[in-house]
């Protein structure tokens, strides 16, 4: 016997009605809610004086920033070039912290798991310890009580050639201008070379060939090859030139000075990332059978070799889309930058450009819309090769 | 491939597994050579920094004194650690803020209700739940309200929420957003899962946009941006302000994880709801929202302690949050002593390191506690 549908019972279309109406009416109280909003602002915007519109970031900025990766100058910058020093500082924080919390994480996590009990006591404290407090304590953890500890900008710690004090890290900064541009291309021609090694290797052991070493050949040619150009262009008389940090009276002088702001944030957010990302390579190498591991070491492949090639391939799949979503959340707490005055998306254009041009609509549309791209392009890219990679599934 | 034996191993010796001490020993530290290395680079690690740490915090330590000079090297005559006489002398000021002296029972009062109400959520074979749900989430929030910013009819006080700081106000906008988020995620995770089309959108639209912004954006957005969007001369309290982005922030994460709760629970119960004759409410109500809510605790928990230490974030805006108060502490010039920063720093990591622990802890428990429910069932 087959019951009625439901909807029979108070006639035909009833329910696709009610729908309707139901459906019909939210969209009506959202439009109202929206349009209430932007009426009201708009009304108080014009009390204020001020014209709404995106012509602001044409004007003038004149204020200065601490670290910038494009020209910039208070003067003669509007504010939409430092809308973009402030989009790249925060990429570039965000994109070293992503590597760096990538490794530290990897290590905690496969150490939770070592054989070892001290190893593995030791990062289950580091996990448990970092990720119960909050990153905002630990930034200024590392900005403030961890600088008070360095030495003074007069008197700086100084190690072949790079000076550490409180007012940061002064590094030798090599100059790739003239001929000296083949050590960058030299560089870029070994990651070529070293990914194209990785590929082949694949494709030979995919053939069921001898795939012969990777990591080995990759790590010289990415680091090799710009060496022998640094050494060549030496040889042929045209050294690269080195600009050579001094200690000066105030502190050190010249070369390549990394912010202690930067430095702070880096620390911080790549420590307190690598913590979840810990536990996500536990919970993907327990994800993969322990007959893999153990069928791996009968075989005689040593930890190390079983976890490189049989592990931790497998575990990837478990591993990836956390991972990028730690990724994204990385991007996102870059953004507590604007606490110890890094010079990120946030701080310059939600805080001084916002402050000083009162057009906050647009000012904080423009920051979240970056955000979002940021996030709703991951979300995606990360669909799509989850995608390809399903098939593999078994 | 060179990595696949060619002659056999020679047979191995037995294990020589001893029990007891000994034996633990030999298998967890020293089984192998590798091992053995690993295990005195970390005791020689160990070794170098526990001392200076333990020193720092208890030895070297200075207790009592009244003002920074006890926390001067020269002045104590020996190296000095942490300054607990700095936490000793602001206790008060981190856990009240600027609250009046005299009516510091209120505060008092308010966090022996969250102890009551949180006591009764967490205890899972507590009395009347059900009555408990409703001091948490309508009873316990008006009463508090009543009770810190003031009722003149009753008899107390009105205090402007600018007095407000410190510890109270971490607890008053963590509670705020929990007991805010947790509802609100839940009719989003509903109308996210919803065949009316406008209602999903509209939720998939909301949900996604809090989760793809930094929440230092959002409180930015709520700090200049609601006072623009309220209609005439109506104003929004400062405290207010922040309250609302963390609400509908923290009811996004949350309803992504009602949702994986709603998407565990298998089909076949809300058709057997349907088919008892349950309309589809009803079926929502009484038999997949329970289900799905249980699964979810441990989520839900681990959101919590998310949105608890996100709740630093509030400082930025000026809002006086146990982190705030404490820098205003730390730059108090009668106490500015080289250890004060790491004392005030040390302090706040045992804070927020005790109450997300031991959420963690708790989180935990019950996920064990599901799991055992599960093996019985099956």
């Amino acid at each position: 016997m087959r019951a009625a549908p439901p909807e029979s019972g108070s006639g035909p279309g009833t329910r696709s009605t009610r729908a309707l109406v139901l459906q019909a009416l939210v969209a009506l109280a959202l439009a109202a809610l929206a349009y209430a909003a932007f009426a009201n602002a708009s009304e108080k915007l014009a009390r204020q004086g001020i014209t709404a519109g995106f012509g602001f970031l044409a004007r003038a900025a004149g204020f200065d920033i601490s670290q910038r990766l494009i020209p910039y100058a208070a003067a003669t910058s509007t504010y939409l070039d430092a809308f973009l020093v402030g989009l790249l500082n925060t990429l570039l924080v965000s994109g070293l912290a992503i590597g760096l919390a990538t490794v530290i994480g990897f290590a905690v996590g496969i150490a939770r798991l070592s054989p070892n009990w001290l190893a593995r006591t030791l990062a289950a404290t580091y996990v448990e310890t970092l990720r119960n407090l909050p990153l905002l304590l630990q930034l200024l953890v590392w900005y403030v009580a961890v600088r008070v500890a360095l030495p003074e900008a007069q008197h700086p710690a100084a190690w072949g050639g790079a000076y550490l004090s409180q007012r940061g890290l002064v590094l030798p900064r090599p100059d790739f201008q003239g001929a000296a541009w083949l050590v960058p291309v030299a560089f870029v021609a070994g990651l070529v070379g070293a990914s194209i090694r990785a590929r082949r290797a694949k494709r030979r052991i995919e053939t069921g060939a001898e795939p012969g070493p990777v990591v080995g050949p990759a790590l010289a040619l990415v680091l090799g090859l710009p060496a022998l150009a640094w050494i060549g262009l030496a040889l042929a008389g045209h050294p690269v030139p080195v600009a050579w940090p001094s200690p000066g009276p105030f502190g050190p002088e010249g070369g390549l000075g990394v912010l202690p702001e930067f430095a702070a944030l880096l620390l911080g957010l790549s420590t307190y990332t690598a913590a979840f990302i810990a536990e996500i390579v536990r919970a993907g190498l327990a994800s993969v059978a322990r007959g893999q591991g153990e069928a791996a070491a009968a075989l005689g492949l040593s930890r190390a070799k079983t976890l490189r090639l049989v592990t931790i391939p497998q575990a990837m799949r478990v591993i990836v889309p956390p991972l990028t979503s730690q990724y994204l959340n990385i991007t996102k707490n870059s953004s507590l930058a604007v606490l110890i005055g890094y010079p990120d998306l946030v701080h310059v254009f939600m805080g001084t450009v916002l402050n000083q041009t009162n057009q906050a609509v647009e000012v904080v549309a423009i920051t979240m819309a970056v955000y979002l791209t940021l996030s709703l392009g991951l979300a995606a890219l990360m669909n799509a090769s989850n995608r390809r990679a399903a098939p593999m599934t078994r | 491939m060179t990595i696949v034996r060619e002659t056999l191993l020679p047979p191995a010796p037995p294990p020589r597994r001893a029990a007891g001490p000994v034996g633990w020993l030999r298998d967890n530290l020293f089984s192998g050579a590798g091992n053995t290395v690993t295990t005195l680079v970390i005791l020689a690690g160990l070794a170098l920094l526990l001392p200076p740490v333990f020193r720092f915090l208890v030895t070297d330590a200075v207790w009592r004194g009244d003002s920074g000079e006890v926390c001067r090297p020269e002045v104590a005559g020996h190296p000095v650690g942490a300054c607990w006489a700095f936490i000793g002398a602001k206790i008060n000021y981190l856990v009240y803020g600027s609250y009046p002296a005299a009516e510091r029972w209120r505060p008092n009062l308010f966090f022996g209700l969250v102890a009551l109400g949180t006591a009764w959520m967490l205890w899972l074979d507590a009395p009347r739940r059900g009555l408990g749900a409703v001091f948490v989430f309508l009873v316990g929030p008006l009463l508090s309200y009543g009770l810190l910013s003031g009722t003149p009819v009753l008899g107390l006080a009105p205090i402007a929420t600018s007095l407000w700081g410190g510890i109270l106000v971490t607890l008053v906008v963590s509670l705020v957003g929990i007991v805010a988020s947790l509802p609100l995620g839940i009719l989003l995770a509903l109308g996210r899962r919803s065949d009316l089309p406008v209602l999903r959108y509209a939720c998939i639209g909301f949900i996604e946009f809090w989760r793809g912004v930094p929440l230092i954006t959002v409180l930015f957005m709520a700090n200049v941006m609601l006072p623009l969007f309220l209609p005439g001369d109506l104003t929004v309290d400062r405290l207010v302000r922040p309250l609302v982005g963390i609400a509908l922030f923290a009811s996004a994460y949350m309803a992504e994880v009602v949702r994986g709760g709603l998407q565990a629970i298998p089909e076949g119960q809300g058709r057997a709801a349907l088919a008892l004759g349950l309309t589809r409410w009803q079926a929502m109500r009484l038999v997949i929202l329970p289900q799905a809510l249980k699964v979810v605790v441990p989520g839900i928990v681990n959101t919590l302690i998310g949105l608890f230490k996100d709740t630093t974030l509030v400082s930025i805006v000026g809002i006086a949050d146990f982190i705030r108060v404490l820098e205003a502490a730390r730059a108090d010039p009668r106490w500015s002593a080289p250890t004060i920063p790491a004392t005030a720093y040390a302090f706040a990591a045992l804070f927020y390191l005790t109450f997300c622990f031991a959420m963690a802890r708790y989180a935990a428990f019950i996920e064990r506690r599901l799991a055992a429910g599960e093996r019985g069932r099956a």
